[in-house]
């Protein structure tokens, strides 16, 4: 029989007590990752200065200061003089202009069902559970193109006009930077693989042939190459024979990041063991099944961020075309820069500030993009 | 197999250019074509620029639409090539446009080397400078050790040091590739002075946080006559650019407006008569019909018009007529008669 009078036995836990309030919640956290030191602390202020520093003005600039409406240039003066917000208002009345550049208004229908086409086919295509992948794959790389081409150009069977015709160099903003970066991508991941592979073959001449091609096109600089094929291509055709300017960039550009795609691709085919290879051959694959089945799935999976560092290069170099005298993006913008009508201190400012945005939005999305579908395919590579 | 295919890959991928066929003038070029094909700038404000509806317009545009409107009665006829200031000459010279209207600078050496015509001036312009007004300058000449800012490659980077060695004074130059470069050094303070076309002066000065604190000085460095260009050997066409020019001019001279055009037909003025083609067969005796110049006004205006409209005072870029006023205003604007 216990006697409960000398000694106390406990029959429950006693009750927690609360953490101390410095080690838990935000001021923990905050204790624990940004002022666990002197050192810490020094960076974190500096830090938290130099992003106020920046994003106070931009915030100011871009949305507290700026102007939305407006007919004219009136609207984004500022009242007493000096350098005012964002001129949204510009913008505004541009944004056709730079969707679709000078494409004729009547016809502009023809861009935004290319427009929808695209998405309608590559959101799906994009979406690793959706379902029919190999019909809308063809649909994309196939069909696709051609019905693009033939809304975009127009479209004349002897003297029946179905679509009129719309050259172009009444092309320009947002529709020449995504038709050159779309081409360009789609066309030179093809273009790569077979270069890589040509490039790693026993057979010299094609060993030989796929070395200089790519060695050319990377020891030049893109814009040499779009100089050559505006400007000096021309002299080697004959008399009163002229590519159209828009299609010698897209097969300039497209040659050029094949090269480069070329070496990203070689790249994951020297990753591979030399045992997938002898496994393949050994349950009797020959060489492009093995190629298409076992080895370039694999290849193209570990060079994902360097062949996307590619496109999204690629998509940036798009800028370059006006140097040879078309309207991308930037320069349908910088050309909007002349319209006396919209002239103010902040329009250079703000016309850029707009590239930048749609541009990030492009790139920044395929480079997550990427992220998803590298994690989306990772099938036991984790260290 | 591939001999039948390459003929047929070639053909889809290449688009038939439309270069001068030996012995066709350039009128007959242009009529078979439907549409006069002009080279403009690569936008220079109220001379040639696309505007927010992705239409040209300016002063140099509306010398294009007018030889469309006397060609084919209608202004809207005209295709624009954007030209870099390199480009420009070889763009004409090969074909490729029909005429350049690109504030082009008439000179010798581009008159009779070039086998171009210049067929008048549309503006007379030349190179000013442009200062702070608290630096206290009232004249060029007492720029004395400044620093000035331009565009690179341009004669406007020679001119000035012409001026100041030839006023034995030093000075800095600051270049940029770039307009709105420039500009937006100049209005940093990265240096005194901005200089380049008096036009341009105008159009830069918009872009300056406070136009009002800046003034133009009354020195003008240089002449730069800019008139519309065409090829050499080809008269026909090089009469109907230069009267296109004239017919604007004299229009405006006789009072005739886009407004009272048709009114103005039934006039007394022999001269306005001659004008509108209601007397003589001047239309004819250039190869087009007699009401060419009555099509010109009524579509395009005559020159004041035009420079109102994209040039004048009531626009952003407020260019007084100055110089450029007719000849019985003050200015150097002197068509000859059409008679």
């Amino acid at each position: 029989m216990a006697n409960t009078d000398i000694f106390q036995i406990r029959t429950e836990e006693a009750p927690r007590m609360p953490a101390p309030v410095s080690t838990t919640g935000a001021i923990g956290w905050m204790r624990q990752n940004l002022f666990s030191s002197i050192g810490n602390t020094i960076l974190t202020v500096v830090g938290i200065l130099l992003a106020y520093s920046i994003v106070a003005p931009f915030i100011q600039f871009a949305l507290i200061d700026a102007v939305w409406t407006g007919e004219n240039r009136e609207a984004c003066l500022p009242q007493d003089g000096g350098h005012g917000g964002a001129c949204w208002a510009y913008v505004k009345a541009y944004l056709p202009q730079f969707i679709y550049g000078r494409y004729p208004v009547d016809e502009i229908w023809r861009v935004n069902i290319v427009y929808a086409l695209f998405l309608l086919l590559l959101v799906p295509l994009a979406i690793p559970s959706a379902p029919f992948k190999k019909t809308n794959a063809i649909l994309f790389l196939v069909v696709f193109p051609i019905v693009a081409y033939f809304l975009l150009t127009g479209l004349v069977i002897g003297d029946a006009v179905i679509l009129p015709i719309v050259e172009t160099a009444v092309w320009g903003g947002l529709l020449v930077t995504l038709v050159i970066a779309v081409t360009g991508i789609v066309a030179s991941l093809p273009l790569g693989v077979a270069l890589a592979l040509g490039r790693r073959s026993k057979m010299p001449i094609i060993k030989m042939v796929s070395i200089i091609f790519i060695e050319f096109w990377r020891g030049v600089p893109l814009i040499t190459v779009l100089f050559m094929s505006s400007v000096m291509l021309p002299l080697f055709l004959p008399e009163g024979v002229t590519f159209d300017k828009l299609l010698r960039v897209l097969i300039g550009v497209t040659l050029f990041s094949a090269a480069y795609m070329a070496e990203v691709v070689r790249g994951g085919l020297q990753a591979i063991p030399k045992g997938q290879y002898e496994g393949a051959m050994a349950v009797g694959l020959r060489f492009w099944p093995m190629m298409y089945l076992i080895i370039l799935p694999q290849a193209l999976k570990l060079v994902i961020p360097g062949i996307v560092n590619t496109f999204i290069g690629l998509f940036k170099d798009t800028t370059l075309v006006l140097i040879v005298g078309m309207f991308d993006l930037l320069g349908q913008i910088q050309s909007s820069f002349t319209d006396p009508t919209w002239s103010t201190p902040s329009q250079g400012h703000t016309g850029y500030l707009f590239a930048a945005i749609v541009f990030f939005v492009f790139c920044f999305g395929m480079s997550r993009y990427s992220i998803f579908m590298e994690k989306k395919l990772h099938t036991g590579h984790k260290r | 197999m591939s001999k039948k295919i390459l003929p047929l890959v070639i053909g889809a991928a290449m688009g038939v250019a439309a270069t001068t066929a030996a012995g066709a003038t350039t009128l007959e070029d242009v009529k078979a074509k439907g549409f006069i094909q002009c080279g403009v700038s690569q936008g220079l404000p109220g001379f040639s620029n696309p505007d927010a509806q992705g239409n040209w317009t300016g002063l140099d545009v509306d010398l294009c639409r007018a030889m469309a409107a006397a060609v084919f009665g209608d202004a809207s006829a005209v295709k624009y090539t954007p030209l870099s200031a390199k480009e420009r000459f070889t763009a004409l010279q090969s074909g490729e446009v029909d005429v350049l209207s690109r504030n082009t600078t008439w000179t010798m050496s581009r008159d009779t080397q070039l086998g171009l015509n210049f067929a008048g001036v549309n503006y007379y312009d030349g190179q000013g400078f442009m200062v702070r007004k608290d630096l206290g300058v009232t004249s060029a000449l007492e720029l004395s050790g400044a620093s000035v800012c331009t565009n690179t490659g341009t004669t406007t980077e020679l001119n000035v040091a012409d001026y100041f060695r030839a006023n034995n004074m030093p000075y800095e130059i600051v270049a940029f590739e770039k307009a709105d470069e420039v500009v937006a050094a100049y209005d940093a303070g990265r240096c005194d002075v901005y200089t380049t076309d008096a036009s341009g002066l105008y159009a830069q000065r918009l872009k300056l946080t406070n136009p009002g604190d800046h003034m133009v000085l009354p020195e003008i460095i240089s002449k730069e006559p800019l008139g519309p260009v065409v090829r050499q050997g080809d008269d026909e066409w090089f009469n109907i650019a230069k009267w296109t020019l004239n017919a604007m001019l004299n229009a405006e001279e006789l009072g005739v407006t886009s407004e009272n055009v048709d009114e103005m037909k039934s006039s007394d003025n022999p001269s306005i008569k001659r004008l509108l083609g209601v007397e003589g067969a001047f239309g004819e005796a250039i190869g087009l019909s007699n009401d060419w110049a009555y099509n010109i006004v009524k579509n395009v205006g005559n020159y004041e018009e035009s420079f109102n409209a994209n040039v004048g005072p009531d626009t952003p870029l407020g260019i007084s007529r100055g110089v450029n006023a007719l000849w019985n205003d003050g200015g150097f604007m002197y068509a000859p008669p059409v008679r």
